[in-house]
């Protein structure tokens, strides 16, 4: 899932200072998961806004709505009728969503909420961790199931670095060399052979060098 | 009157503060001992992270509490009672009550000025 964390209150609040009629929108997305921008998180962040602004004199009305994505135009049309109604739109859902959905009504201004993350997992409630980082080829089927451009700091391509100690990264001490892991997984599955297997040089024309990427599936367009 | 503490979130209990409440006293089951296994447990972090927005926002975190009881102590509610609101009182109207006073006498003065 994409993740998320909570902007500041003090920062959402002088976001919105200019203004005293507002949507605030989340999604029952990937930030309804990850507790951050869903329909629970519209009411608690739209309830300490009212009440910030109205015990500073100057009150705030605020719709509340939450959708079903806001990464999908089918379910931003259903704000076109309203939006307009209000000064600006504070999403609190991923970056994507609030991208989108600012492309989609161009004369409404667009805050954002939350402060987007990264691909993650759920290691038990209340902690995600990074998985992948989107890089357009994946090795996994090499790597025993774990990336090295996500895993390793350096997301280097053949084996543990100078700076990895007893499986430890030296970025932090809470970090687990990514390539230890591999080769230890590598071990346990028998499959070492693999290692030799990785590309020299990994191709990064797939990844984010090349600008906002695109996919376009042609049997589906 | 909740079944369970652990029904409370955090929206219902600014909810009360929007409502025009001046403090809010979350009572649950006396901790390893909710019939849901760890509902208070639940309700108690909802009720810190009340407590830290109302800290962010001014209004004052002193202003909910979450007390744990069992069904049987009926005085030691009377006294929890007693003291949250001897504290309330002490703390005074919310900023919210306040601004909402203030604003209503303000319109007050206006239409008598009319």
């Amino acid at each position: 899932m994409i993740t998320g964390t909570p902007k500041p209150i003090e920062e959402i609040l002088e976001m919105v200072e200019p203004y005293d009629n507002i949507i605030v929108a989340g999604c029952f997305g990937c930030v309804t998961v990850c507790r951050v921008g869903g329909d629970k998180e519209v009411q608690v962040l739209s309830s300490t806004l009212r009440l910030a602004r109205e015990a500073a004199g100057k009150k705030i009305e605020i719709r509340e709505v939450c959708l079903e994505r806001q990464c999908d135009p089918e379910y931003l049309e259903p704000m076109r009728p309203y939006i307009e109604d209000y000064q600006a739109v504070l999403s609190i859902a991923c970056g994507a969503g609030i991208q989108f959905m600012a492309e989609k009504f161009t004369k409404t201004p667009l805050l954002p909420g939350i402060n987007t993350g990264f691909l993650g997992v759920t290691e038990r409630q209340g902690e995600w961790t990074e998985r992948c980082q989107g890089c357009g080829d994946c090795v996994l089927h090499l790597t025993g199931g774990i990336c090295p451009v996500t895993r390793c700091a350096k997301s280097i391509f053949h084996g543990p670095c100078g700076g990895s100690v007893q499986g430890i990264c030296e970025v932090d001490k809470e970090v687990k060399c990514g390539w230890q892991l591999i080769i230890d997984r590598l071990v346990s599955l028998e499959q070492m052979e693999n290692y030799g297997k990785l590309k020299p040089y990994k191709g990064w024309d797939t990844s984010r060098d090349g600008g906002p990427r695109r996919i376009i599936r042609e049997d589906m367009v | 009157m909740l079944p369970c503490t652990g029904r409370i979130d955090e929206s219902l209990l600014l909810k009360a503060f929007e409502n025009g409440a001046d403090g809010v006293m979350v009572i649950g089951c006396l901790e390893g001992d909710c019939h849901y296994v760890n509902g208070n447990i639940r309700a108690r972090a909802r009720v810190e992270r009340v407590y830290n927005i109302l800290e962010q926002i001014n209004i004052g975190p002193e202003r909910i509490r979450m007390y744990n009881l069992s069904a049987g102590e009926g005085a030691k509610f009377a006294a929890f009672t007693n003291e949250f609101v001897g504290r309330v009182e002490e703390l005074g109207p919310s900023p919210i009550n306040l601004a909402r006073s203030n604003g209503s006498k303000e319109s007050e003065q206006e239409v008598q000025a009319t």
